[in-house]
């Protein structure tokens, strides 16, 4: 076969530009998966707590509880309330009794006395699932039973859970456990029952102190999404890189 | 080829169909991909219908004041007006229906969630006004002497 010195540049030409194409264009996106990536909510619940203003009464717990249907004497919530007493000579005291579900009304932490003159600082840190942009709980699910919506609320679909527990795991600000009735991954909702008929979750309507509050951080007129704009918070385990959407007033480098 | 090479290829592929049939009717018809992609959108899409229908149960002063206004008006006024009637009176579900009484819960472990003086300089806990509830009126009840709508160093 002859072939021309045209010929031979053009082909080699022709080859180039195939093996260039990348794979991703001859990828078709289905058309619900194009109006996703155009389509964005206005939607983004977000959480912020005020720990100077928390008093530890635990009314919180006990509403969330009442209100989801989690087991009320059963050693596990979806939202608890930790009390931190950093004493002046740096040591740390923790604890956290049933979740806080009765409110803290001793002196005593971890069993040990604690002198009123020896204490530096001492706060209450309410803890609920922080409804992560990157929720690793949700990547390590095996079947789908747990996903994220389009408003950032991590949920879990209890008909389809295995049980495995892998998110539980993942999870590491520890918010997720085992429902006993159900036998299924549990956790916060962020009460999107209620917040879906425009009310606030149970634990802020609960809150006597407005400690808590939720608002729509893709909303520049909501309270929540102005403390979070323009005031210094900051969010628990930023080094994950989960990116947490509660956020805290107040927090100190000894809170978990 | 011979027959006893196809034989094994047909069974492979009866197996898999087999397997794709089965997972064709044992997936719910919304399993699939939605907003946030398949990292973290892949589920099964009426659930989150599901998760809205929740019973609300905690149902906020809104619910109560039309019914008990002069409640309402007495608790507003005074210091508890940041309490909701349902962190003492109990959840309200569909009350009058179900259920049709609320239990009270007057006993001094409610009160003391708050009133049980702690030395916290760095909280709000540290300002409430507050007893040491092992030496305070140990043998009553916190509503034999305040009012615990509107409550008052001076008592009812």
């Amino acid at each position: 076969m002859r072939q021309t010195r045209r010929d031979f540049l053009k082909t080699i030409t022709r080859g180039a530009v195939v093996s260039a194409l990348p794979l991703g264009a001859f990828k078709f996106l289905s058309p619900k998966e194009a109006r996703a990536a155009v389509e964005s909510t206005n939607v983004r619940w977000g959480f912020l707590v005020d720990t100077y203003k928390c008093v530890g009464c635990g009314f919180c717990v006990k509403a969330c509880k009442l209100e989801n249907e989690v087991p009320y004497d059963a050693p596990v919530t979806r939202t608890w309330v930790e009390r931190y007493v950093i004493l002046k000579n740096g040591k740390m005291l923790a604890d956290t009794p049933m979740g806080g579900r009765d409110g803290f009304t001793e002196q005593k932490v971890q069993e040990q006395d604690v002198p009123p003159k020896d204490i530096a600082k001492a706060f209450f840190v309410p803890k609920l699932c922080n409804q992560c942009e990157n929720p690793p709980c949700v990547q390590v699910c095996p079947v789908g039973a747990t996903y994220q919506r389009a408003d950032g609320v991590v949920l879990v679909d209890r008909s389809w859970c295995i049980g495995c527990g892998y998110c539980i795991m993942a999870c590491p600000y520890g918010v997720r456990f085992f429902h006993p009735v159900y036998r299924t991954a549990e956790k916060c909702t962020f009460c999107i029952h209620r917040l879906v008929k425009g009310m606030n979750t149970a634990c802020v309507d609960a809150c006597p102190f407005g400690a808590r509050k939720v608002g729509n951080l893709k909303d520049p007129n909501d309270p929540v999404t102005k403390v979070v704009l323009n005031e210094r918070v900051a969010v628990l385990k930023p080094e994950y890189g989960t990116k947490p959407q509660a956020f805290y007033i107040g927090l100190d480098e000894n809170v978990r | 080829m011979k027959n006893h090479v196809y034989r094994p290829f047909i069974v492979v592929v009866v197996v898999i169909a087999l397997i794709l049939v089965a997972r064709y009717l044992y997936v719910p018809k919304d399993f699939g991909i939605y907003e946030r992609g398949f990292m973290y959108g892949y589920h099964r899409k009426s659930n989150e219908a599901e998760w809205e229908a929740f019973k609300v149960k905690f149902r906020t002063k809104e619910y109560c004041k039309d019914c008990h206004p002069d409640k309402y008006e007495a608790n507003m006024s005074g210091k508890h007006h940041v309490i909701q009637c349902e962190n003492c009176h109990g959840v309200a579900i569909d009350h009058p229906e179900n259920p049709p009484k609320l239990t009270i819960d007057r006993s001094r472990s409610l009160c003391i969630r708050c009133h049980a003086k702690l030395p916290y300089p760095t909280s709000k806990r540290g300002d409430l006004p507050g007893i040491n509830p092992e030496e305070h009126n140990t043998d009553m009840e916190c509503v034999t002497c305040h009012n615990p709508h509107k409550p008052d160093m001076e008592g009812w």
